[in-house]
């Protein structure tokens, strides 16, 4: 319990991504969607920041670090869509995005 | 030569393919005269090959092209004019020919007149096709289209439902017995190695009799089918459906005797056989008394012809059975001539009396229909077989061959015979031609066929007559090149004489008793009231001895019962239920998946989430077995995997 | 033992505040918490040791990230509750728990292989930030500009989504094009 390992460090990376995979299943608010997403890719980069440490190799940092930038842009793309959305259609909620039904 | 033997081949083809181009057209004249014209020079070709046979010119043998060719198995579409075949060949052109110019007048009112000339010729070219083909499979391709064209000219009048009936049970009787044909077919292949008959035949010589004795029985009961002996009989009374001249033709001629052909090529096989040939002999002895005695009470001009028909073609088995094919053949071919004349003569009858087939119905038509009336009492002497007329050459021969041989139960049954045959078929002619008239106070209004159609049918009268004295000595001379020239003499000059002399006085016997007894003015129509008609004997054999009643009830019954059963609850409760649950099951889960692409981006991300758990799942699993794997090997192998 | 101590500390803030952006109903609590789970999410990797990126993950995540989706909230009503029309709830968190089950499983089993290198070691006696630059523009080069170039396209079209009136240019028209815009905008706001 006292000595912290990497297994400690993946079990809250996992119970981090298990969380944001509640929150993608349950929002209908695309905004809030969004947040669930942010939640997904911090679990992962706890992850990948553990490994590098426990194992002494730096590709984790680095991986952790271009999915920070990736998940800045996107944030800038997607925040755009969506406004763009709202302003068309005033409302997000999901439920009334169907015009993809099959 | 060769291209006499293909016209004679290949005419009739090109006739029914010519007349098969108007089946959908009104009736034209011109469809029966270039059919008639057509197979007239295929009886003009066969003469000319007969001509070369006779003057001992050489086999004519061609083989048109390979129709297989798989491992040990060789067939060539092959064609062999051999005096054997050359006999038939004549025998089945010379009666089409006649047959095609009587039908243009016998047809004429009938829509589908241009329909029938095509499936006529069709017949002929099968047929030709049977008695030219020098190897087994030919015969059996033969074989099959004169059952096919048989099927299709008996159900001419497709609309009458006892036409189809008849139709369908002379097929299926047919085939029935072709089971057994193929049976000999693959046998002979199986132990000879090759279908040629040259081949097939040289090579049976160093059989064991067991097996000739199976390839014979098989072969024979292809016979018995085509040649309707017991028990497969009951397709040629029933065939009578057909138009008159399908029954000269097809039920007289040419189609019934193949199974006496059969028996006469393969004579070779039969040599070596001699119990089976007794076994056709006795059969063939018993047909022939069989229907003389079911033509003795019918009341159905073209049944009594057909039955005699079937007494005919026993006499032919029981001399091919004997041994003596020479003899069956020359039966065969006097039998056609007058035969064929005795149907076309009843057609004019049928078509004078409005179809009308019953003879008690007639009487006294001898006024109006002379040339009729005198063809078809020659024809009937012929039949009974009254010196010099041709029937006493071919049938006297047969009743000689019986004594000789000492088969003295088949010499009495074929001697009781023929008195029968003498006496039903002039039952029929007093019946219809002499005596009172009956028929006027029934409304009928009777007058002679066209003139044209008694200039075709006088052949056939001419060649009733003659062909036995003027025809045995050369037919005798040429035939025996191939069969064995067995001469069959009485061992005293007296008994034979006693014989011949005593023969033709119970034959004329019997003819004067039915005169007597049918040329009375007291006969009248029988309306089931009298005596005879309520006796045993009578029923008995105005119902065919009950055996289509017993073929009915049960063999045919059944076999619906079975089929219905089959089509209900087998093909329509399970084979039908799988193929369309299985499509009802597709179709169910599409449906049921289409929910899946409901557009809704949560319902989407859920379904993302489960995709990703199958394949956690997986991972998990597949790692655990590789983590595992030794302890799995040993576990599996305990259980004996 | 100090690092144990932070450790669950952190850990347990971390889950709770996420845990608060995935269920509450209120938009601005939600934004609330994932910034505090961003700056914890933080605090891990300063325990861990990689410097650079627990700075970075505050700098853009918590600073550039979050403040942009506090802007974005200024287009919804804040006030009022998301109303969210739930469905099966028991799928949800069943999935959940048996996905994280699975992961745990997959984590938890001890690593298979035992020659793992590293392909990139950590030099000892450098500070973090340093190896990290050291990594980052030699073997990292080439990611490195394409993220940059990704950037730039992101800012773009953030901009020309979300802008107004982006059919005109104005360091394309001289100066009586712009007088005649303005006169134009403030003769609207007159009338």
């Amino acid at each position: 319990m006292m000595e912290i390992g990497l297994n400690h460090y993946l079990v809250l990376s996992t119970i981090l991504f298990t969380i944001g995979l509640v929150g993608v299943m349950r929002r209908k608010n695309l905004l809030l969607l969004f947040f669930a997403t942010e939640i997904l890719l911090n679990a992962v980069n706890v992850a990948f920041a553990a490994i590098s440490h426990y194992y002494g190799d730096l590709t984790g940092q680095m991986f952790a670090f271009f999915v920070i930038a990736i998940a800045a842009s996107e944030l800038a793309v997607g925040l755009g869509l969506l406004i763009l959305w709202h302003k068309r259609h005033g409302s997000i909620d999901l439920d009334t995005m169907t015009s993809m039904r099959g | 030569m060769e291209k006499y033997l293909y016209i004679a081949l290949f005419a009739p083809l090109v006739s029914s393919l010519f007349a098969a181009l108007f089946t959908a057209t009104p009736k034209k004249q011109f469809v029966g005269i270039v059919a008639s014209l057509l197979i007239f020079s295929a009886f003009v070709a066969s003469t000319i090959l007969l001509t070369h046979v006779l003057g001992g010119g050489e086999i004519v043998h061609v083989e048109l092209m390979t129709w297989m060719e798989t491992g040990n198995l060789y067939i060539p579409f092959g064609f062999v004019v051999d005096e054997i075949s050359i006999t038939m060949m004549m025998v089945v052109t010379l009666v089409s020919t006649i047959v095609h110019i009587y039908s243009i007048g016998y047809m004429d009112h009938d829509t589908g007149f241009n329909r029938f000339f095509s499936y006529l010729s069709a017949f002929v070219f099968s047929m030709m096709i049977l008695v030219m083909s020098d190897n087994f499979a030919g015969l059996f391709i033969g074989w099959e289209g004169v059952g096919l064209c048989s099927w299709l000219l008996i159900g001419f009048w497709y609309h009458k439902e006892s036409a189809t009936w008849a139709a369908n049970e002379a097929f299926i009787m047919n085939r029935v017995a072709d089971l057994g044909m193929l049976i000999g077919i693959f046998l002979v292949f199986w132990n000879t190695g090759t279908l040629q008959y040259d081949g097939a035949f040289a090579a049976m010589a160093n059989l064991d009799t067991e097996t000739l004795t199976w390839i014979g029985i098989f072969l024979f009961i292809g016979a018995m089918g085509k040649s309707a002996q017991f028990p497969l009989h009951t397709w040629l009374a029933d065939a009578m459906e057909g138009p008159t001249p399908v029954s000269a033709l097809i039920h007289a001629a040419t189609m019934v005797t193949a199974g006496v052909y059969l028996v006469v090529r393969s004579n070779e096989l039969y040599a070596l056989i001699p119990n089976v040939g007794l076994f056709i002999a006795s059969l063939g002895a018993f047909v022939a008394i069989f229907a003389a005695t079911m033509a003795l009470v019918n009341r159905d001009i073209k049944r009594v012809i057909a039955y005699s028909t079937l007494s005919q073609l026993g006499y032919m088995f029981a001399a091919a059975g004997l041994g003596a094919y020479w003899v069956a053949l020359f039966h065969l071919m006097a039998h056609a001539f007058f035969k064929a004349l005795l149907f076309l003569g009843g057609g004019n009858v049928m078509h004078a009396m409005s179809n009308e087939l019953d003879p008690f119905k007639m009487g006294g038509l001898g006024k109006t229909m002379k040339g009729t009336m005198i063809m078809m009492t020659l024809a009937s002497v012929a039949l009974a077989g009254i010196f010099p007329l041709a029937g006493f050459f071919s049938k006297d021969l047969i009743l000689e061959v019986a004594f000789v041989d000492h088969h003295f139960i088949i010499y009495t049954v074929l001697l009781l015979t023929a008195g029968l045959t003498a006496f039903y078929s002039f039952r029929i002619i007093a019946l219809i031609f002499h005596g009172e008239d009956r028929h006027t106070a029934l409304g009928f209004h009777p007058h002679e066929a066209y003139k044209f159609m008694l200039v075709a049918m006088s052949p056939l009268l001419i060649l009733a007559i003659i062909a036995g004295f003027t025809f045995k000595m050369p037919y005798f001379e040429m035939v025996t090149q191939l069969l064995p020239a067995t001469e069959y003499h009485v061992h005293s000059q007296v008994a034979y004489w006693i014989m011949t002399i005593g023969t033709q006085l119970f034959v004329i016997a019997s003819i004067f008793f039915a005169y007597k007894k049918y040329m009375s003015p007291s006969i009248k129509v029988p309306d089931g009231t009298s005596k005879m008609e309520n006796s045993f004997a009578y029923k008995l054999l105005i119902n065919q001895y009950y055996i289509p009643y017993f073929y009915e009830e049960y063999l045919v019954k059944p076999y619906r019962e079975l089929s219905t059963i089959l089509w209900e609850k087998v093909d329509q409760k399970i084979v039908d239920a799988t193929v369309d649950g299985i499509a009802g099951l597709i179709h169910a889960t599409g449906e049921n998946t289409r929910d899946m692409q409901s557009g809704n981006l949560s319902t989407m991300l859920k379904w993302m989430v489960a995709g990703t758990i199958v394949l956690l799942s997986l991972a998990v699993v597949f790692g655990l077995s590789v983590r595992y794997s030794g302890e799995i090997t040993t576990i599996l192998s305990g259980l004996g995997v | 033992m100090f690092e144990a101590i932070a450790f669950y500390l952190f850990a347990f803030l971390t889950i709770a505040m996420f845990y608060i952006t995935v269920t509450t109903s209120q938009a601005l609590y939600a934004l609330s918490a994932l910034a505090a789970g961003m700056i914890f999410i933080s605090a891990f990797f300063f325990i861990l040791g990689a410097d650079f990126l627990g700075a970075a993950q505050i700098i853009v995540y918590t600073g550039a990230v979050m403040a942009l989706y506090a802007f974005g909230m200024m287009f919804f009503d804040t006030t009022r509750d998301v109303k969210e029309k739930q469905g099966n709830e028991f799928i949800v968190v069943g999935f959940a728990t048996f996905a994280a089950v699975l992961i745990v499983a997959i984590f938890a089993a001890p690593l298979v292989s035992t020659n793992m290198t590293a392909f990139y070691p950590m030099v000892e006696d450098a500070g973090n930030t340093q190896q990290v630059g050291m990594v980052l523009f030699t073997k990292y080069l080439i990611p490195f500009e394409v993220a940059a170039v990704m950037l730039l396209v992101a800012m773009v079209a953030g901009i020309v989504l979300a802008g107004k009136k982006m059919d005109k240019s104005l360091t394309l028209m001289n100066a009586e094009e712009i007088e005649l815009l303005d006169a134009s905008a403030n003769t609207k706001v007159l009338s």
